[in-house]
């Protein structure tokens, strides 16, 4: 029933096996079990591809918090279920990878487990329909991204690469939270189906823009768009299947899902399309700009992430044209946009993932990734070699391989912008021109890629081990992928008409399925974006003979100083700088300090919302009559309070709040409370025990020597503090607004069986919160048991700062 | 603690059974009197503190051979597990029943699953109480 | 009667306020103590009436029964105090091992070991 439901807790179920698989099964590398895992949820995602491809969908309900609205409601579409097959593919040829990756010296439990807890939540972001469950989901992604991060935590720069990816992608999170809670206000609805159905009639709802602002700040950050880039480069300190995996071909991709899933939402809104496009072309153009730059493999790779993320993001931009104006016929051309994204997103994620492997190997086997240090390893790692020359020619949009197809796509579709009538001609002709140039840097990037690793000159001296190929566990997934890129270039309507289809109802939904489907062929004559392609290809191989030449430029036009690098590490040092300036000045560090602040807010809040409403004017009645023994020890009770305070021996202390004790179950008895009476008195002595027990061993306690002054406001405080808190009591009392609820209550016996009714109330009513009770005086008797038996050992030196 | 007083050791040997007996007596009035598993669960931690107040405590641990930390933590599972034994029927978690019977001896008794709850909550508190006691006492 | 059990309420806090805000650690602690006093009486003196009724257990001759609601939820209460309360010491004790002073201002700064 609950199946695609269970496709989602299987990832975290399994994350909580890990550790026990790992502690308990030596032979067996557990990575093997994570391998199961992931390829058994692939298979079971891949038998839906025929139903999906038929137009069907999936929608399962589990009732969560129906109260508020918030339900577990998966919903299996096309679109969801690429990425879906993405999350598991990718997850499972990454996890194989990381068995030869990873030594086994390393914490392995650590890390399957973080990689399943990220399976699961990506899994959960892409079939959730419910808003809130996706944002849940969504900021678990980010947490576990931040782990695996920081796998290495003994390093420094992980821990800071953790933390600048978690800032960042959490902030944007927490951006598109309030988004979705203006969607909420707006349309009632948390389901993104019912809203897409109901948006039409808020497109002048003021809260309309606003929302879609910061849902594209969330989509943003997590698709590491301009100006956001900055978290992806330095994420690159996890190891690298994360590498491949997290940051290349799924999680960054979530933001991306976001943005189709919610163009039907929002797409037709002009600054929607603005805003997506021109982040997606600044960020397209800014990444491959930067990439060439590089010299660790790994931040050219990141760089070139960020820059074919930008592109799919300018094409999602684009093709929400099409739901423009009611979407005219001649408007549909302008879906090709985001075939054309997915078709890319996929080609990116083989592609690029082969390419991330390609670069954990040669990291792997010769101890560096610095370009400076590489060379003339074609012969000596001919596999590696073939399939680097696979993933950098797709990367750069070459035939025969499938980032061919794709690019050309993006440049149809690019070039369509010319078409539109949104602002001056020369701008929106701009748009083309600027990804044209950034293809270019691409061209360039992934010559570097290919010619400084494994041409020129093979230098060992520089190297920490002498090249040789990887063993055939490494290079079996990257194999795998490199297959699919030459396969999908062959076969591209395969793909086309089983998966990418189906996603285009869910990204489309308001047009006809006869308009979606696209035809996609290598050879369509010989026109402009046939023409852009070899110039990219003359224009990539001038600028790449010659780079020597004006790489120079960069430093010249991108000062470090001025990068938002530099911007994100001064301001995070100022925040640092600033919060440590005020904390240190309210933060004492005495108790009494901050229970005073407390207790003077207390005052100000309370006291003032008394004055202010005059709730302190009621007329005092006598409710029931008061007994001169209630007198007598109302007046017990007081003396004995205040001579707490003046007392010289601890000793008589403890025994005056004994007295106070029994007088309140004294006061029980009065108020026709047994249990109550009972218990207060067994506990009071039991509590005396305790108080002289522990008096046994603490010093005798000496005067306050506090200060005059603080010994008076302590005075003021405490005074204030009670009569605050007795007018309070008092005009509660007297205005009593509605029925007390007890009297449900009292039909113990015919609901309970029970003719105690405090007892009913406690054992069956509301016998939850007497289970937590005991659950927690369980835990306060463990916490005293351990606090007092375990002693810190000594010599345990904290394994921060290497 | 050293405590060497022979007139309270003999009444606190005669006066913990005359306790105990009474806390089994509102640990099972609890449903229609007052009573109940936490005054039940006091009363029997009081008595014990007595004996280790008295008696010292390598002898009393030898009458009384229970890790109370085990009996605190065997009440929790059960005062919990009662919970999820309304689940089977149905019902949701927690829920209570009871139904009468007619024993021998007892003749027409009810019998409720609040007891067993009742009882795990007797556990955790003795369990709890003689524990802080003791952790605190033993610590020299 | 409510307003006399409400007054002695107040005293009670204030007398707890007062502990609280002192340099001796048993004195905050006691003051806890105090505290959860006042509250099970005020939580008592919120209820539907004090001395309103009979005692909450079913009869068939009683016309009225006192709330038992604050009645179950002070039952509660008093377990929970006594869980912090002996935490509380036993935090308090284990710190003076550690530190040899029970005074709270001269706690703060003192290095972890």
């Amino acid at each position: 029933m609950y199946t695609v439901n269970l496709a989602i807790i299987i990832p975290f179920l399994a994350a909580m096996i890990v550790p026990i698989i790992y502690k308990r099964i030596k032979g067996i590398h557990v990575g093997w079990f994570v391998f199961l895992v992931s390829t058994a949820l692939f298979l079971y995602l891949v038998s839906y591809i025929p139903n999906i491809a038929s137009g069907e969908t999936y929608l399962y309900t589990f009732e969560w918090i129906p109260s508020y609205n918030i339900n577990f409601i998966t919903y299996l579409d096309g679109l969801s279920l690429i990425f879906a097959l993405l999350i598991t593919g990718i997850g499972s040829l990454v996890t194989i990878y990381s068995i030869y990756y990873l030594s086994s010296e390393e914490n392995l439990s650590h890390f399957y487990t973080y990689l399943l807890l990220f399976m699961g939540a990506m899994l959960g972001v892409v079939f959730s329909d419910n808003i809130m469950v996706l944002y849940v989901f969504w900021e678990l992604t980010s947490i576990s991204s931040f782990l695996l991060i920081a796998f290495w935590y003994h390093r420094k720069s992980s821990r800071d690469g953790a933390q600048k990816s978690l800032l960042i992608t959490i902030s944007g999170g927490f951006g598109m939270l309030v988004g979705f809670i203006m969607l909420y206000v707006m349309t009632g609805t948390m389901s993104i189906r019912e809203m897409i159905t109901t948006i039409s009639g808020f497109h002048d709802h003021p809260l309309f823009i606003p929302a879609m602002l910061l849902i594209l700040l969330g989509a943003f950050t997590k698709s590491a768009q301009y100006p956001f880039h900055i978290w992806l480069p330095t994420a690159m300190e996890a190891p690298t299947p994360v590498s491949a995996y997290l940051h290349s071909a799924t999680m960054v991709k979530a933001g991306i899902y976001l943005v189709a899933r919610f163009t039907p939402v929002f797409g037709g809104e002009l600054t929607w399309f603005w805003v997506v496009t021109i982040v997606g072309i600044i960020t397209l153009f800014w990444g491959s700009f930067n990439a060439i730059r590089q010299t660790d493999l790994k931040a050219l790779l990141a760089y070139s992430t960020i820059s074919q993320l930008g592109m799919i993001m300018s094409m999602i931009g684009i093709s929400s044209v099409a739901l423009r104006h009611g979407h005219s016929m001649n408007m549909v051309i302008y879906t090709q946009a985001a075939f054309a994204a997915i078709f890319h997103l996929i080609n990116h994620s083989t592609f690029k993932g082969a390419l991330f492997m390609v670069v954990g190997i040669v990291d792997h086997e010769l101890g560096t990734r610095d370009i400076r240090r590489l060379g003339g390893l074609a012969t000596l790692m001919p596999i590696t070699f073939t399939i680097s020359i696979i993933g950098s020619f797709s990367m750069a949009g070459l035939p025969p391989f499938n980032g061919f197809l794709s690019k050309e796509m993006f440049f149809t579709s690019i070039l369509s912008v010319r078409e539109l009538h949104f602002t001056s001609e020369v701008w929106m002709g701009l748009i083309p021109v600027v990804a044209w140039a950034a293809s270019i840097l691409t061209f360039v990037y992934c010559m570097i890629f290919v010619f400084k690793t494994f041409l020129g000159k093979y230098q060992e001296e520089k190297l920490e081990h002498p090249a040789h190929e990887a063993p055939f566990g490494m290079l079996f997934s990257p194999i795998v992928l490199g297959l699919f890129v030459i396969l999908i270039f062959f076969f591209p309507n395969v793909l086309g008409n089983y998966v990418i289809k189906p996603a285009m109802y869910s990204i489309f939904p308001q047009l006809g399925a006869e308009d979606l489907g696209q035809h996609v062929s290598a050879w369509h004559g010989f026109n402009l974006e046939l023409k852009m392609t070899i110039g990219v290809i003359v224009f990539g191989a001038f600028l790449f003979i010659f780079l020597r030449h004006w790489k120079g430029l960069y430093n010249w036009i991108l000062p470090e100083k001025l990068s938002f690098n530099a911007l994100y590490g001064n301001s995070l040092e100022l925040i640092e700088k600033v919060s440590k300036i005020i904390t240190n000045s309210y933060m004492t560090g005495h108790l009494r300090d901050y229970m005073v602040y407390i207790y003077i807010f207390f005052i100000i809040a309370v006291g003032g919302t008394l004055l202010n409403t005059k709730a302190f004017l009621f007329d005092i009645e006598q409710y029931s009559t008061v007994t001169e023994f209630e007198w007598l020890i109302t007046i017990a009770m007081i003396i004995a309070a205040i001579s707490m305070l003046l007392v010289k021996s601890r000793l008589t202390a403890i025994l005056l709040n004994s007295v106070l004790g029994y007088g309140v179950s004294i006061f029980f008895v009065i108020f026709r409370a047994p249990d109550l009476a009972l218990t207060q008195t067994v506990i009071e002595t039991v509590t005396t025990v305790l108080f002289l027990a522990a008096y046994y061993f603490l010093p005798e306690w000496k005067k306050e020597d506090s200060k005059k002054r603080s010994k008076i406001v302590n005075g003021i405080v405490s005074v204030a503090v009670g009569v605050i808190f007795t007018t309070i009591a008092l005009a509660v009392q007297n205005g009593k607004l509605f029925e007390s609820i007890s009297s449900f209550y009292e039909n113990a016996y015919e609901l309970a069986g029970a003719t105690n009714i405090v007892n009913a109330i406690l054992g069956d009513f509301r016998a939850f919160d007497t289970m937590l009770e005991v659950v927690v005086l369980l835990i306060a008797g463990l916490g005293v048991y351990t606090f007092i038996k375990l002693k810190a050992r000594k010599g345990d030196n904290p394994l921060e700062d290497k | 603690m050293k405590t060497n007083n022979v007139i309270l050791r003999a009444v606190v040997k005669l006066v913990v059974f005359i306790i105990l007996t009474l806390a089994v007596y509102l640990f099972l009035s609890g449903h229609h009197s007052p009573g109940g598993g936490f005054i039940g669960g006091l009363v029997v931690a009081a008595a014990l503190v007595l004996l280790f107040v008295s008696f010292d405590i390598e002898t009393v641990r030898g009458a009384i051979p229970f890790d109370f930390k085990k009996v605190a933590a065997l009440g929790a599972f059960i005062s919990v597990t009662t919970g999820f034994g309304s689940l089977l029927f149905g019902e949701p978690f927690l829920s209570q029943t009871f139904a009468y019977f007619d024993l021998p001896f007892f003749g027409e008794t009810e019998l409720t699953t609040v007891t067993i709850f009742e009882a795990g909550v007797a556990l955790v508190v003795v369990g709890v109480v003689v524990t802080i006691i003791l952790s605190i006492v033993e610590d020299v | 009667m409510e307003t006399l059990t409400t007054i002695l309420t107040g005293v009670l806090v204030s007398v707890a306020t007062y502990l609280i805000l002192s340099r001796s650690v048993l004195r905050v602690i006691l003051g806890t103590a105090v505290l959860s006093h006042a509250a099970h009486l005020l939580i008592m003196s919120m209820g539907r009436g004090l001395k309103s009724g009979e005692v909450p257990i079913l009869t068939d001759e009683a016309l009225s029964y006192v709330d038992p609601l604050p009645q179950a939820l002070i039952l509660t209460s008093i377990v929970i105090s006594f869980a912090v309360t002996a935490i509380l010491l036993v935090l308090a004790y284990r710190t003076y091992r550690e530190t040899g002073t029970d005074n709270l201002f001269e706690w703060r700064g003192i290095k972890d070991e």
